[in-house]
This record gives C-alpha cells, sequence and structure tokens, in this order.
C-alpha cells in the first residue's frame, strides 16, 4: 500500500492558509534564504538532482529544460509561470493557488535565482477570479516583506513578477500559444523552432512552467534532493497531485509518489460509488487514452502508463462507473476540443468540427457503422498531423474508447440509441432519478 | 585564419536526401524550397515564398530522418511540416512520392480542408486558377464523405470598397493576413473567432461583437469611412489560394481560362512594376502582378492592380478632332488632321510673328515617345523648349539630373535600397509616391534606419520606424546641410549616411526648392552616401535619358555644349541643333499665358496639377496640337488631336527608377498608335524624317548617340532662400503637400471602388500651432494667393513642425495647385471654421 504524501497540500487544511504568516509559520520562504545563499549553479544541481520532472503535462526535466537557456547576453529573459489549468479533468494548481500562493512564489523566486530572471510572469486562467484576488494579495506581502521586488533577502537579486489573467482560452495553456496571448495576440501556438528557451516572449530566452513544478522547487531545495527523489519510480520522481473526480466516494486531490495505483487512489477516495464498478478511467485528463478495469494496478509513472499505451499527462483522473455510458463522454470530451480549437491548423479545425458531429449522430442513434471507420480515420488525419498538442489530444479518448469498448459503439447504432440511462451517471442524488427508479 | 578565408571563398552548402535524391543548397534552405529545386512538388497553401512560414495549414507534411551527434539517422516520430523545417546537413526527406506515411498525412488534410468548402468551383473567379482546385483534382478523392452541414456565413464581407470575402471559401491559410502584417504593415484584416469559426475580417464591430469606440481617427479611415484602408489589399486576392477573396471590379466577371494574359509593366509609378495584363476581346479584365524578383518581387500597389478603366472610357479618342470654323472640334481623317497640325506648327514656327513652339511630352511617357518629342521639337520645331516634368522643375533639378541621373545606367537599385544599413528621405514618401519602393524598404525594417526630411512622420514613414527630421517645406536645403558629424539626430543622419551602402533617396518634391538639390548632392558627397532619385510618374527617368528636356540632349550630355550638339547632330544627320536655351514646363506655360509662344505641342499632360495660371497657357496657345488617349481639359483647347494609344495597347519601354529598362509589348491589339509613331507622321507631314516609326527605329538611333561624361552640365550650385526669407517664413504658415496615391489622378477614373480605399483628406496641423493661431472648429480652411479656399477636416497632428499646414495635393475637396495657386513650400493662409 502505498502513503500518500501531503507535501504541496500538508497545509491546506490550516486556519487562512494563504496567508504570509501562516506560511511563514510553517516554514516558509527558509528554503528561498537557503538557496539565494548558493550559487546559482547549485540550486540548478539541486533541482537535477531531485529528478523534478515538469508537472504541467509533458513531464520534460525541469533542470534540463533551465539548461537550454543560451548563455546571459545581458539582455532580459523570462521565466512563465504556466496557471491556465483549463484541462477537463485537470484542477490541482486552482486549489493549490487558493490554500498556498507562496509556495509558487517562493518557487518562482528561487527559479529566477536559479535561471538569471529578473522578470517573472504568472499567467492565469482567466476565469478563477478569486484565484487572482488571492495571488495579487500575496504578491503585495511578499513584496512588503522583501521577498520580491528588489534586492531580495539582501541577496542582489531582484525580481519583478506580472501577474496576467488569460481570457479563457484551454489553448492557451500550450506554452507558445501562452506566450502569444501574453504579448497580447491572438492565442494561437507558434512554430517550433524556436523554443522558448532560445526565443519566446518578445523574442528573448524564456522558461515556462508548471504551477506545481515550480511549488515543488522550496521543498526541494529546503530538504534536499535525496529527500524528494526518495520518493517515486526509478524515472519519475517526487510527489504528484493525482486529481481524482467522477464516480469515487471523495474526489479530491491527493498527493502522492508517482507509482501509485489506481486501485490505491480510489481506496484512498473512499472506493467507488456503492455497488458500482470500475468501466474507464482518464489517467491524464482528456487527452490521454481511456485506462480501464484492466489497469488498476497499472503504477502511476509516465512510463508504466506509456507502457499500456496511455499517457500520465496532467494526472487528471477521471474515474467512471459502470452506469456511465462511453459514447457520451467521448462525445462531450470532443465537444470541448471543438470549442477549445484555436483554429489555426486544418486538421484540429475541420477535424474536430467533423468529429463532433459524427459522434452526436451516433450517440442520437442515427449512427452507421461506417460512421466508426470515419472516426478512427479522421482521427489518424489529425493525431500527429496538427500544429500543437491540443489537436492530438482530441483523438484520444475516440481511438481508445473505440478499441475497448466497439461493442458499445455498435449498441448505439444498433439499438439506435443509448442503451444507458445518463440519470444513473450523474453524481447529485436527485429526487427525480430515484422516482423513476423505484 | 586560412580555414576561415577558405570558408570565405566557397560559400557553405548543406547536402541532403529528398526522394532518394541527393541535394545541395544553400544552408537555411526550406525543404519545400529544396525538393522544389530537383523538382518534387510538396503540395502547399499557406506557404507563400515571400511570407514567414506559418505552419498552418499543415498540407505540405513529409517524413524526416536526421542524423543525430552519434551521426545516425533519428527518424521524427511525426511528420513535419516541410514549408518550416530547413533543411540540415545529412537529412533525409521522404515526401508524398516515396512514404506512404506522408502521403496519407496529406490526403487526410486534403479531405478535412475540403469538408467545409462549399466547391462552388463552377461560379468561383479562382475556378480554373485555383491552388485548392487543382490539388483536390490530382490527390483528392471523388467523392466526398462528409454528409453534415458545411460551416456558412453571409456572404460576402466588404472589407473594403474595393476588397471582398466570401468566408466560407476560406481555407484560413493566414496569407493575406500575414500579407497584411508582415509586407504592407496595414492592420487592414486580421483572423477573428476561434475553432471552426474562424475567419478573416476587417475591424467590423458586428463580426467581433465589438462596441463601444472606434479604433482610429477619421484620419486613418479611408474615402468610404472604414478604418484601416491599404493601399496594397489587392495582392492578397492574387495570393490568396482559393476564391476567397476577389476585388468588386473583376468579382463574377470572367473566367481565368478565357483570359488572354500579356505580361506588361506597370505605368502608375516610376517603379516599373512587372504585370499581367489579363483580357478577353480586346477589353481589360484585370491586371495581377508579375514575379520580377529584381524588382516589384510579387507585389504591386492597387493603382497598379485596379487603375486600369481609365483608357476605356467613353471619353477616349479613337480618330484624329480638328477644330472647325464654328470653333468645334470635329472628327477629321488621319492627312486632314496631319495637315491641319502641320499647317499650323509650319505657321507657328516660321511665320512672320513666330514666337516658337513648345513642347511638353508630359510625364508618362515612354522613352521612345519621350525621343520622339524632343527630337521633334529640336529638329523639327528647332528649338530647346521641350520637357517632359509637367510639374515644377527648374534649372537645378535639371543640373542634378544631367549631372547625376542621365545615361548613368542602373544605379541604385531595389536591392540595394533593402540591403542599405541607412535610408534618408528627402522630398520623397515611399508609400505614396514609391508604391512599392515602400514595400522593400518595410522588407528591411529592423535591419535598416531610416530617416525623413519632413515635416512629419506619415504613416507610410511610420511603418518604417522612421526618425524625423524635422523639416519646413521649402527650406529642405537648410536642413540637409545642418546634417553634420555631432550629436542628436543630425549626427546620426551624418554617422548614417557614412555607413558603407547607405542612401539618401530625393522626390521629385525637391524640385521646388531652391538650394534642394544642391544641398543633397553636397550631403551624399560630404557622407559617401548614394544618391536615388526616385519621380513619381512612370516615363520621368526615360525622359531624362532620352534627353526630354530643355537643357539635355539624350544620352545625358548638355545642350548648350557644342561638342555635345555636334554628336547628337550627326547621328541626326541634321546640321545643327538650336543654340537657344530651353526652357522648363512651368516657365513654357507660363510663356504662353502670356502670350509669349505661338504654339504648344502637348502630350499627357494633367492640367490638375498645374496652378491655374500656367493652366491658361494651354488656353492662350494660339495654335495647340495634342496627343491624348482621353478627351481632356488640353484637349477642349487643342486645334488638332491626335489619339495615341495607352500603355496596354503599344509597345515600348519605361526606364524605372533605378535606371532599369522595362520594355513591354502592346497587351490588347488595337489600331491605336503611339506619339513616337505619331510624330514621325506629323514630321514627315512637315517634310522631316523624325526617324521614330517603329520603337525599333528609336532603340536603335539611341544606341549609337555618343555618351561622353566631360559634357555632362554641371552640378546643380543654387543657394536656398536667404536668412531674411527664412525668418520670414519661420513667421508665416508654410504649405506640405503631396500627392495621396490613391488620389483624384486622372489614370484612375472610372474605378470607383478603388476610390472608395483612398484615405479621407484631412488638413494637418501640430497642437501647438493649432493653439498659436487660434483655430477654433474641426475644419480647417486654407487659402493662398489664388480664389479658392479648401476646407479639410482638421487633422490635429502631434509631433508636426509647428508653423506647417499639410494637404493632400490633388484629393476630393483638396486640388491645392488649381484651388491654392500654390505649391509646397508655399505661405498659405489659415482659418478655424465648424464646417
Ligand atoms: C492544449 C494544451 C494545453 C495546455 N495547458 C496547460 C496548462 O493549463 N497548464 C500547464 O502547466 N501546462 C499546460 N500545457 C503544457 C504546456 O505546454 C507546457 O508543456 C507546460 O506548461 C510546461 O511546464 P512543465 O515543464 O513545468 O510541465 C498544455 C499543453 C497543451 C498542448
Ligand atoms: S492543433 Fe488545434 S489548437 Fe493546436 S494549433 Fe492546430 S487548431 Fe490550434
Ligand atoms: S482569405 Fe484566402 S488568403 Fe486569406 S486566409 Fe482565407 S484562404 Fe487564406
Ligand atoms: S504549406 Fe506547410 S503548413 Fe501550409
Amino acid at each position: 500500500m502505498t502513503a500518500l504524501t501531503p507535501v504541496l497540500s500538508s497545509r491546506w487544511a490550516e486556519p487562512r492558509s494563504w496567508t504570509l504568516e501562516t506560511y511563514e509559520s510553517g516554514g516558509g520562504y527558509v528554503a528561498l534564504a537557503k538557496a539565494l545563499k548558493s550559487a546559482p549553479a547549485d540550486v540548478i544541481r539541486v533541482v537535477k538532482d531531485s529528478g523534478l520532472r515538469g508537472r504541467g503535462g509533458a513531464g520534460f526535466a525541469t533542470a534540463a529544460k533551465w539548461g537550454y537557456l543560451p548563455p546571459d547576453d545581458g539582455g532580459p529573459r523570462y521565466l512563465v509561470v504556466n496557471a491556465d489549468e483549463s484541462e477537463p479533468g485537470t484542477c490541482k494548481d486552482v486549489p493549490l493557488l487558493m490554500a498556498s500562493p507562496h509556495l509558487l512564489l517562493e518557487g518562482l523566486v528561487i527559479a529566477a535565482y536559479a535561471t538569471g530572471v529578473r522578470q517573472a510572469f504568472i499567467y492565469l486562467r482567466g476565469e478563477v477570479v478569486h484565484v487572482h484576488r488571492r495571488l495579487l494579495q500575496a504578491l503585495d506581502e511578499a513584496r512588503a516583506k522583501g521577498y520580491l521586488g528588489r534586492n531580495i533577502l539582501g541577496s542582489g537579486l531582484d525580481l519583478e513578477v506580472t501577474l496576467h489573467a488569460g481570457a479563457g482560452a484551454y489553448i492557451c495553456g500550450e506554452e507558445t500559444a501562452l506566450l502569444s496571448s501574453l504579448e497580447g495576440y491572438r492565442g494561437q501556438p507558434r512554430l517550433r523552432p524556436p523554443y522558448p528557451a532560445v526565443s519566446g516572449l518578445y523574442s528573448r530566452p524564456t522558461i515556462i512552467n508548471n504551477v506545481e513544478t515550480i511549488a515543488s522547487l522550496p521543498g526541494i531545495l529546503g530538504r534536499g534532493a535525496a529527500w524528494f527523489a526518495s520518493m517515486g519510480t526509478r524515472d519519475a520522481k517526487g510527489h504528484a497531485f493525482f486529481s481524482l473526480s467522477g464516480h469515487v466516494n471523495r474526489p479530491g486531490q491527493y498527493e502522492a509518489p508517482f507509482g501509485i495505483t489506481l486501485r490505491e487512489l480510489i481506496q484512498a477516495a473512499g472506493g467507488m460509488r456503492p455497488g458500482r464498478r470500475l468501466k474507464f478511467w482518464t489517467p491524464g485528463g482528456s487527452s490521454s487514452e481511456l485506462l480501464t478495469v484492466k489497469h488498476l494496478d497499472v503504477p502511476l509513472d509516465h512510463e508504466s502508463v506509456g507502457a499500456v499505451g496511455s499517457q500520465l499527462g496532467t494526472r487528471g483522473i477521471q474515474v467512471f462507473d459502470d452506469t456511465a455510458c462511453v459514447v457520451r463522454a467521448v462525445a462531450r470530451w470532443t465537444d470541448f476540443y471543438r470549442h477549445e480549437s484555436c483554429g489555426k491548423c486544418t486538421p484540429c479545425r475541420e477535424g474536430t468540427f467533423w468529429l463532433t458531429q459524427v459522434l452526436d449522430r451516433i450517440e442520437k442513434g442515427k449512427g452507421t457503422r461506417a460512421d466508426l471507420d470515419r472516426l478512427l480515420e479522421t482521427c489518424t488525419s489529425i493525431r500527429g498531423r496538427s500544429l500543437c498538442a491540443l489537436g492530438d489530444g482530441a483523438t484520444m479518448t475516440i481511438v481508445s474508447s473505440l478499441e475497448h469498448f466497439k461493442a458499445e459503439y455498435a449498441a448505439h447504432i444498433d439499438g439506435h440509441g443509448c442503451p444507458f440511462d445518463p440519470r444513473q451517471t450523474a453524481l447529485f442524488s436527485s429526487p427525480g432519478a430515484k422516482e423513476a427508479d423505484a | 585564419m586560412t580555414v576561415k578565408q577558405e570558408w570565405a571563398m566557397t560559400p557553405p552548402t548543406v547536402t541532403a536526401i529528398i526522394d532518394g535524391i541527393r541535394v545541395t543548397v544553400p544552408p537555411g534552405t526550406l525543404i519545400i524550397r529544396a525538393a522544389e529545386s530537383i523538382g518534387i512538388e510538396i503540395p502547399r497553401f499557406c506557404d507563400h515564398p515571400l511570407l514567414e512560414p506559418a505552419g498552418a495549414c499543415r498540407q505540405c507534411l513529409v517524413e524526416i530522418a536526421e542524423p543525430g551527434p552519434d551521426g545516425k539517422l533519428r527518424p521524427y516520430l511525426k511528420p513535419q511540416t516541410s514549408c518550416s523545417m530547413v533543411l540540415t546537413e545529412g537529412m533525409v526527406v521522404r515526401t508524398q512520392v516515396t512514404s506512404k506515411v506522408a502521403e496519407r498525412a496529406q490526403r487526410g488534410i486534403m479531405e478535412l480542408l475540403l469538408i467545409n468548402h462549399p466547391l462552388d468551383c463552377p461560379v468561383c473567379d479562382k475556378g480554373g486558377e485555383c491552388p485548392l482546385q487543382n490539388q483536390a483534382m490530382t490527390t483528392g478523392q471523388a467523392d466526398s464523405r462528409f454528409t453534415e452541414a458545411k460551416r456558412t456565413f453571409e456572404k460576402p464581407l466588404t472589407l473594403s470598397t474595393e476588397i471582398l470575402l466570401d468566408r466560407e471559401r476560406c481555407i484560413l491559410c493566414q496569407r493575406c493576413t500575414r500579407f497584411s502584417d508582415q509586407i504592407s504593415g496595414d492592420p487592414f484584416i486580421e483572423l477573428q473567432e476561434r475553432g471552426a469559426r474562424s475567419q478573416v475580417g476587417a475591424f467590423d464591430p458586428e463580426v467581433l461583437d465589438f462596441d463601444g469606440y472606434a479604433p482610429t481617427g477619421l484620419a486613418a479611415e479611408d474615402e468610404s469611412g472604414r478604418p484601416f484602408s491599404s493601399y496594397f489589399s489587392g495582392n492578397t486576392i492574387q495570393i490568396c489560394p482559393v476564391g476567397a477573396l476577389t476585388s468588386a471590379g473583376y468579382r463574377f466577371r470572367a473566367r481565368p481560362f478565357d483570359l488572354v494574359a500579356s505580361p506588361s509593366i506597370a505605368g502608375h509609378d516610376s517603379s516599373g512594376s512587372a504585370i499581367a495584363i489579363e483580357h478577353r476581346r480586346g477589353k481589360v479584365l484585370r491586371v495581377l502582378a508579375g514575379n520580377d524578383p529584381e524588382v516589384n518581387e510579387e507585389w504591386i500597389t492597387d493603382k497598379d492592380r485596379f487603375a486600369f478603366p481609365w483608357s476605356s472610357l467613353d471619353d477616349r479618342i479613337t480618330r484624329p478632332l480638328v477644330r472647325g470654323e464654328d470653333g468645334e472640334l470635329r472628327e477629321a481623317t488621319w492627312p486632314e488632321a496631319l495637315a491641319r497640325a502641320a499647317d499650323g506648327l509650319r505657321e507657328a514656327v516660321s511665320g512672320a510673328r513666330s514666337k516658337g513652339v513648345g513642347v511638353l511630352p508630359g510625364g508618362r511617357v515612354t522613352l521612345e515617345d519621350a525621343y520622339a518629342y524632343q527630337k521633334f521639337a529640336r529638329v523639327v520645331l528647332g528649338t530647346n523648349d521641350v520637357d517632359a516634368r509637367s510639374r515644377i522643375a527648374g534649372d537645378e533639378e535639371e543640373a542634378f539630373l544631367g549631372s547625376r541621373v542621365a545615361g548613368s545606367g542602373l544605379g541604385v537599385t531595389f536591392a540595394d535600397l533593402e540591403a542599405a544599413p541607412v535610408v534618408a528621405l528627402i522630398g520623397f514618401e515611399p508609400e505614396d509616391e514609391g508604391g512599392v519602393v515602400f514595400l522593400r524598404l518595410r522588407k528591411a525594417r529592423g535591419r535598416q534606419k531610416v530617416f525623413t526630411f519632413a515635416p512629419f512622420v506619415s504613416r507610410g514613414n511610420a511603418k518604417l520606424d522612421a526618425t524625423l527630421v524635422p523639416t519646413v517645406p521649402g527650406l529642405e536645403g537648410a536642413a540637409l546641410d545642418s546634417i553634420r558629424r555631432g550629436s542628436g539626430t543630425v549626427g546620426d543622419v551624418f554617422d548614417g549616411l557614412s555607413q558603407e551602402g547607405a542612401v539618401l533617396v530625393v522626390g521629385e518634391r525637391l524640385a521646388g526648392v531652391p538650394g534642394g538639390f544642391t544641398a543633397a548632392v553636397a550631403l551624399a558627397d560630404r557622407t559617401g552616401a548614394r544618391l536615388a532619385w526616385i519621380p513619381r510618374r512612370a516615363g520621368e527617368r526615360g525622359a531624362v535619358e532620352a534627353g526630354a528636356l530643355p537643357g539635355l540632349l539624350p544620352g545625358g550630355s548638355s545642350a548648350q555644349s557644342a561638342e555635345a550638339r555636334e554628336g547628337v547632330a550627326r547621328v541626326w544627320g541634321v546640321s545643327g541643333l538650336p543654340l537657344a536655351p530651353g526652357r522648363a514646363a512651368y516657365d513654357i506655360l507660363g510663356l504662353a499665358s502670356s502670350g509669349g509662344l505661338s504654339g504648344l505641342v502637348v502630350g499627357g499632360l494633367t492640367l490638375s496639377d498645374l496652378p491655374k495660371t500656367l493652366a491658361n497657357g494651354i488656353a492662350k496657345a494660339p495654335f495647340l496640337v495634342s496627343l491624348e488617349v482621353r478627351l481632356s481639359d488640353v484637349t477642349a483647347h487643342a486645334d488638332v488631336v491626335f489619339p495615341v494609344a495607352p500603355s496596354s495597347e503599344k509597345a515600348g519601354t519605361f526606364v524605372n527608377w533605378e535606371g532599369r529598362l522595362r520594355p513591354f509589348t502592346a497587351a490588347l491589339q488595337t489600331s491605336a498608335l503611339s506619339d513616337h509613331r505619331v510624330l514621325d507622321m506629323l514630321a514627315r507631314e512637315m517634310g522631316v524624317t523624325l526617324g521614330t516609326p517603329t520603337v525599333e527605329a528609336v532603340t536603335a538611333e539611341l544606341a549609337r548617340i555618343p555618351i561622353d561624361d566631360s559634357l555632362r552640365p554641371p552640378p546643380p550650385s543654387a543657394s536656398g532662400p536667404s536668412a531674411a526669407e527664412a525668418a520670414r517664413r519661420a513667421k508665416a504658415t508654410t504649405l506640405a503637400t503631396w500627392h495621396a496615391l490613391i488620389d483624384q489622378g486622372s489614370l484612375q477614373d472610372g474605378e470607383p471602388f478603388l476610390a472608395g480605399t483612398a484615405r479621407v483628406p484631412v488638413a494637418r496641423m501640430s497642437p501647438a500651432t493649432v493653439a498659436a493661431l487660434g483655430i477654433e472648429g474641426r475644419v480647417l480652411k486654407v487659402s493662398g494667393p489664388g480664389r479658392g479656399t479648401i476646407s479639410l477636416p482638421l487633422a490635429v497632428t502631434p509631433g508636426m513642425v509647428d508653423g506647417v499646414v499639410w494637404l493632400p495635393m490633388n484629393s476630393p475637396g483638396s486640388t491645392v495647385a488649381r484651388t491654392l495657386g500654390v505649391a509646397h513650400g508655399d505661405t498659405v493662409s489659415v482659418k478655424g471654421s465648424e464646417s
């Protein structure tokens, strides 16, 4: 049994956990003071030794990403925190920022120090106005206490942080679209190369990291690389949020070492709904291939999940029990991608437009067997052909659901309708549903 | 050291394999172009060689493997866009020709591109020349598997009076928006909305669901009241890979396969842009940009593209006209008209009370026509009174042209302009007066520093990030003289122009500024900068080469040099050339208006650009022969009118501002004759063999004209206004003016859609001047010595030189020369008014 490892979430339950006072009383900003005493290169070495990988989805080694920055040429270089969190099923950064904004800020100063950045940005998902306010408050507190601004803690380090609220587009979480949006342009991905580390924000070297990635730094610097690396698996070290949603009794954020299994997580979350069995789940938000009961014991790390044909992604775990219609779920996800497609490239723009209509038809019982091939072929036309990973993401649940649940699609077509009762799937206990049951 | 030198000698190359074929290209070559170089055509839509890659359509996907650090080939996991990736050493590329993956990827994209496309090719302007149609026919599936409802939009969207957009046809390749952004720099159109609702649009509050403020003031609007007009918008139609963008004039008029395309040269400015005139049954339906990498690349101005109907309007002259006893013009036969003209001219030249005849060819002549006019003047009429510069022009400019321009061959080129680290502009507005010159300068933006000697930074110059050298109109010479080693802008200009490759561009307006050309030459000599003279009209450089200026003989030698006259006379087989110094166009007209001339021979002259007092010279001339395409205010006073061909109906040569010969042949075969042919016939009627019946004859004769640099006129040496005069001006309100690219020029007649894209005429003044003069009200009334007043909306322009008012030269409501009788640099009076 893998134990949970609440680190970033360890103080969420404390009263007024978000204040600087609470944060400091629990040892906040001590790691920063410590980091500022060592050379930037030493900070980077600690991060490298810890094995920290990006928590934004791709799982790229953080120290290696920083290493792509060209040598200092005297001009500006930027650090951008990606707080756009919009992936369906992913809901870790927002609660983290609500509960412990200073964790991010402390990590941010450490990262800036290590990478030679004097100006950082936080790109926040636009809809979370309450988080925006909380971050502004935290920034004020940190500035007043000398954790931000000029000559931080007497170290000579200057750092300004600009908080930017997006306008509510999933695509603006994609790092190059984020940069365009931050510059005031349409939020559309850019061609790579050049990579942001070389030419990013305002054509200057830029590092983009996820909130959780950055928030992990105080722990690593404070308690040491070995402590961090003692958690997790060989290639995926440390603690990470697993966001459980759907048909479990206690949905929420579960902070655990990589390698924990879904079975363990469901147990931690109080099990499935009474009398219901797991049917399918997403390991990494809707941009990952669906897994099933067969995968309950797969260790949740990048490599193991990859080996069973899916991706760990953002660890946005959406759990569906046997009342759920997979066609319906996939149709809703696909509609999300259609809505969120930025429209820049043909396969994603046109493909999601088409996929939605075909899925809608199948769900309504008006589909044909040929539609199933059409879905697969269209996914083939999109996946790996689009400009950014959003297009790829749109195909994941479609292709995997057809692989695991083809019969269910067939049932919709042959039975001219959905064999499931959506009210059974609903998480709230609606009186209407009960009556219908009775 | 030696290694480095070897590198410098052999240009580095990259060798790779595409579809099994070895290819060697310069480093930095995109895969799609490298493939082209060995004849492999990778399908594409968003790719355009002159635009930065977008990687948007994804049609050009290919499979790629690249050697890693260990030299082993590493395949990319996904197909890559060949339009955005550079070929690297040892790369192995497999296109649709050899890769199933690439072929499948491209087929998938094609299918997806077509699902929302209306497939209305039978009624689409692009049908027959459409990249989407062509590629769908060659590689697409025959039947669509898409059975759902296609995306629709209200059609068409009016982007400007000229440009219409059928959004449902658009494949969102972003070529048009990238053109607007990267090439012309106009925020004319942008992508709007997202996903499948993505669409191109202008600033359209309805599409944007936007309501509240207007984005810009009146001065940034076009005539139709839309913001963000562009002088180059027509290029977007041509590069659109589908029929989404159309022009109001051509829409639904023709199918491309019914048109005959004749390559030609644009005649609206001095750039000599390559164009294709497309016509059907003797009627021009559209003009497209030709592809000439050295000159206009693939772009032309909207004026070059759309302003062609003028020559086929109802007032086109098809037969000679002679003035009858009743004082009315009537049609006549060629022999009758030639006889009348010959008689009249003979009388005017050699009659008892002859005061001589002047020749005004106009600024749009071909090299051959200009040559014929000046030879006609010198040989038949015995005068040096010939001047193609139908604008303010004087001896100082002529000295400049003779000493620096004529016969100098290819000087500063478009490529030189683009490569110049620093360009300084004097009396020249690239966007309004230079057309594609502006695009070349803008192409160099970021690598090039532009200085403009002007009273304010115009919108075009702002797009070049130009730095203003504040200059009072008329005192340009002093501004040039002030450029010295030192600090501030003055020092920056000096240092800039001292850099290798720097160019000082002088425009035609400098001709009206005493001391201007003298100062420009001195500055160029002082800094080592190269000089480029960029006149506005298409025929001006050719006229200089042909000697259609009073003091210049063909080949650039001085008409005052006996040796030069002898040399030319020998070629012409005449005993001698006239001795008396010739007069400039304005002086010829002035003389005529005071009864000092017995006759005029006039080509394509536009009176609207002349002050009334001079225009009167046309009416006053006792005998007037006019060679014109259409009835005009010159033909209205003519005794004999000969119809001549517009450039689409004749062969000839424009010499562009670079000094590059731009020969063209007749696009339309009509019976209309060139000016040089008519003059040849007229000379024959008068008993003289002019020898200009054909282009070939003129070319052969021109080649025999001796060129001798020692016989050039001396360089200009004129002084500017005196200190007292400068001080007087400093207190007065001085006029700055130039022609907007799209204005009331007669060659733009008959194209209302183009006229709608002209910028709204406004009067500009600095805030301080408005305050100092106590101007109140939204309208500025400007008056000069003439009786008229120009009333235009006042655009208060921050950063403008104080004491200056700017007006467009010849725009609706603002005909500066005709109404005010003044020119750039003159004093005017202003007052405010509410309406
Ligand atoms: C469509 C799309 C949406 C994304 N959204 C987010 C997001 O909301 N937050 C995030 O951190 N990363 C997001 N990413 C991943 C980022 O592009 C980037 O990989 C990440 O911010 C890097 O941070 P890390 O190295 O710390 O993981 C998204 C990627 C795609 C393709
Ligand atoms: S894949 Fe989708 S979101 Fe990404 S660039 Fe293409 S259209 Fe935009
Ligand atoms: S209008 Fe034409 S050029 Fe512009 S994006 Fe659409 S298809 Fe491309
Ligand atoms: S041509 Fe390469 S992506 Fe469009």
